[in-house]
């Protein structure tokens, strides 16, 4: 192989990677990518069911429950549209009614949305950023101080 | 007083990082002996004094000193000794401190162990690093300060976070900051050989120590974060791909690319740029994971304090160091000359295939990372990227790799012949399909991917093992001969190939986690029983008791497999007063082949608890095959020819090294 004949194997070569990286990245962008709505998006923009999801507001009080057969029911509102949420796992550990919630799954037929994954805060006064940004959307919003917070944790689905 | 000392001490490190800083260079480019004879005790002063403030803050969390803010926000007297040591890099400010202090102690180690630089290189090394401990020292001291006071001191602390009292967790930041500041090394070493124009072999062989040194405490540290996410968040997963993880992972991946493009650059001399290219992305990955991590743009349990003025001057000390030497790069790199010419088909081809298959992983995990952000700082929608993203980007690509994996070492420098070397691996291919067609008999109804999986980790333990069978003859010469091969192997070629085997048995376990876990949750009454997996789960008894510092609810949960007894686990709920918090502790059972995994959930009415359980089939190989991994680092960290020496000797083995050998 001539020098011209090698440069041009690692160039194909380079060109050939590259092109697999930047295909497999517009592959999987095209859906899987989970967006993140309030109860008041979902219904507003009639998320179709099946579609993944980001569902994020406050657990609706008194909306909790565990069933006999250890699946979970809550509810998670915004002030303005509330979302049942069915979850069969362990809540994360201080996962608690009226505070904030994030849960990523589908949304099904009935309009209610099946989470397989509920990430819940460690602090009493922390929310998640989007919840925030949600309930400021919504009106409901009630102070500044919620958001300087610290040494705040997800439970399940955690960020480690 | 003590505290003052530590404060004074801090400062006072600042003012050396600035003289070191500073004289080196001017004496490296004037050729002023005297300026740069500054650097060495310079390094080694700045060591000692961010070593006495460091001592200073872990000495008022050891004795409880609550005038420390630092102390009464992130301690407590009924702590255990281990979490109140922790505790003092288990938040915001003390974590930068032991950040400076890993940096002071690489640079210290320059001072002390590389006599055999030459003077102008190891001048404007120091001098590089000193420019990066006087960027994260300001930042301590203006943004950050880990002294300041209380007054009146309160009587007792708030506590720690009770998710970071765990024993992996305590020294999962050491050994990562380890990794994360040793890319400084590697990046200082960089910047000088681009300031001096000339990069040659010896220059790829000072830089190769450091950079195995930081990519094998990144491998202990992120094996060692990953272990602590599958045992205390309750749902036995080992990987999240959270921004947090990947802003891990990609220094590593490019840490791992330079290891590769070093040997090349230091055995054949070409590669050159590209190798300081990877050193300069190495450490600019490193500080962007900090910024990530440091700046509250990312909110997870790193995320300690959510201050803008510091992911500003964070942001502000990352595009100073990353612009800053990529433009350096820019203007300097033409001028390196490159002299090694290869074949595509050789040992610095394949290295170079696999230089480009890790640089396209990472650019995927970066895009994954970094586009969601992107996205929310433009007001554009919230999105994240889960799972699925990087199983469909970042595993096929390598997976591409780990195919390639056995063929490298294999392969001879300049032109090789990869007909010999896939004969050579005719007996590992065949054992990975043996591999194959037994896990598709025991786990016929599982993913039918999954043992292509296991065929692969075989595949890439086998490679390593006909790796080092080939080179000791084994077979094919007497036997007394192999052994005195075996004698005479260098450590780099054991480094290797447990290196490239722990890569396989943690694909092993990276594939028995993903594909064959079995799963149940139930609520159960104590007495009653569940079903996993050919396993009988009994919840025996429920019952509370009293850690040092928290209260627990513990489940007593039996495990039997038919008749036979395996195991009693006793997953907890801690609640801890002092910090109003509370944490899942899980029960697990291995026995080195899978693990049996039981987290008590909520009460369920009716005096039932939900129980949930895993069989995670061989999640231990994952961590062990991490640990193999770090282990051939370290082996090869004590090869002789990396071993620093006298100049002289490096010499003479530069020279004398037989062919054969390498």
């Amino acid at each position: 192989m001539t020098r011209k004949q090698r440069r041009a194997a690692f160039i194909a070569i380079g060109l050939a990677i590259l092109a697999l990286a930047v295909g497999l990245v517009l592959y999987a962008m095209r859906d899987n990518i989970v967006f993140f709505h309030s109860p008041s998006d979902v219904v507003e923009r009639e998320v179709a069911p099946g579609q993944r999801i980001r569902l994020g507001g406050l657990v609706e009080a008194g909306s909790v429950e565990t069933l006999a057969d250890g699946a979970a029911r809550f509810a998670v509102t915004d002030m303005v549209e509330t979302i049942r949420v069915s979850y069969r796992g362990i809540l994360p550990d201080l996962f608690r009614e009226g505070q904030g919630v994030v849960a990523e799954g589908v949304m099904l037929e009935d309009g209610s949305f099946a989470a397989d994954t509920v990430l819940a805060k460690h602090d009493e006064t922390y929310m998640p950023p989007e919840v925030v940004d949600a309930l400021k959307r919504t009106g409901n919003w009630q102070g500044e101080g919620a958001e300087a917070s610290h040494a705040e944790t997800y439970g399940q689905g955690a960020y480690p | 007083m003590i505290i003052e000392i530590g404060h004074f001490a801090l400062v006072l490190a600042l003012a050396v990082a600035v003289a070191q800083m500073v004289a080196p260079m001017l004496g490296a480019h004037r050729r002023d002996a005297t300026l740069m004879n500054i650097a060495g005790p310079a390094a080694l002063l700045q060591f000692a004094l961010v070593l006495l403030a460091f001592a200073a803050l872990t000495w008022a969390f050891l004795v409880s000193d609550f005038s420390l803010k630092l102390a009464y926000d992130n301690s407590h007297s009924a702590k255990p000794l281990i979490y109140k040591i922790s505790g003092v890099w288990g938040n915001h400010e003390g974590s930068m401190v032991l950040w400076v202090l890993i940096l002071a102690l690489f640079g210290a180690m320059v001072a002390l162990f590389g006599d055999n630089l030459p003077a102008t290189l190891r001048a404007r090394v120091l001098s590089v690093q000193a420019s990066i401990a006087v960027a994260f020292l300001l930042f301590v001291v203006f943004t950050s300060n880990p002294f300041e006071r209380l007054d009146p001191a309160p009587f007792e602390g708030t506590g720690l976070n009770p998710l970071l009292q765990d024993r992996a967790l305590a020294f999962h930041p050491p050994w990562l900051y380890a990794g994360y500041v040793g890319y400084s090394m590697t990046f200082s070493f960089a910047v000088a050989a681009l300031l001096e124009g000339r990069v040659d072999a010896s220059w790829a062989r000072w830089v190769r120590p450091w950079a195995l040194a930081a990519w094998l405490s990144l491998t202990i540290g992120i094996a060692m974060g990953s272990w602590w996410a599958y045992y205390t968040l309750g749902w036995g997963g080992f990987w999240f791909w959270d921004p947090v993880e990947n802003a891990s992972l990609m220094p590593w991946i490019v840490g791992t690319a330079l290891l590769h493009s070093a040997i090349v650059a230091e055995k054949r001399g070409a590669l050159k740029s590209w190798t300081l290219l990877l050193a300069i992305v190495a450490f600019s990955l490193s500080l962007l994971g900090t910024f990530l991590v440091r700046s509250g743009v990312l909110t997870s349990v790193h995320a300690f304090a959510v201050d803008p003025e510091r992911g500003i001057f964070i942001l502000g000390i990352l595009i100073f160091f990353v612009g800053g030497s990529l433009a350096l790069y820019a203007w300097r790199a033409p001028l390196l000359k490159t002299d090694g010419i290869f074949a595509p088909v050789s040992r610095e081809g394949a290295l170079l295939v696999n230089n480009l298959l890790l640089a396209a992983a990472t650019a995927a995990v970066f895009f994954g990372t970094l586009y969601p952000l992107l996205l929310d700082a433009l007001d554009g929608p919230k999105i994240t990227v889960g799972p699925t993203f990087f199983n469909l980007t970042f595993a096929p690509i390598f997976i591409v790799l780990l195919v390639l994996v056995p063929f490298g070492p294999l392969l001879g420098w300049k032109r090789a012949d990869i007909q010999a070397a896939a004969e050579r691996l005719m007996a590992a291919a065949g054992i990975a399909f043996v591999a194959m067609l037994v896990a598709y008999g025991f786990m016929w109804d599982g993913p039918w991917l999954a043992p292509l999986g296991m065929a692969l980790a075989v595949w890439l333990v086998a490679g390593a093992a006909s790796e080092i069978a080939y080179r000791i003859k084994l077979f094919s010469a007497p036997l007394a001969e192999s052994l005195g091969r075996v004698r005479r192997l260098p450590r780099a070629a054991w480094g290797m190939a447990l290196a490239h085997g722990g890569l396989g048995i943690a694909v092993a376990g990276i594939v028995g986690v993903t594909a064959w876990r079995a799963e149940t949750i139930v609520a159960l009454a104590p007495g009653e029983s569940a079903e996993l997996a050919g396993y009988t789960l009994t919840l025996e008894a429920v019952g509370m008791r009293d850690g040092p510092n928290f209260e627990a609810t513990t489940g007593i949960v039996r495990i039997d497999r038919g008749e036979r007894f395996v195991a009693r686990l006793m997953p907890e709920k801690r609640r801890f007063p002092a910090e109003r918090q509370e944490k899942t502790e899980a029960g697990i059972h291995t026995n080195l082949l899978s693990d049996i995994y039981v987290v008590l959930g909520d009460v369920a009415g009716e005096g039932k608890w939900v129980v949930r359980a895993y069989r995670n089939a061989l999640a231990p190989w994952i961590w062990i095959g991490g640990m193999i991994m770090a282990l051939g680092g370290a082996i090869s960290l004590t090869d002789r020819r990396l071993r620093v020496g006298a100049p002289v000797n490096a010499k003479i083995h530069a020279g004398a090294r037989p062919a054969a050998a390498e």
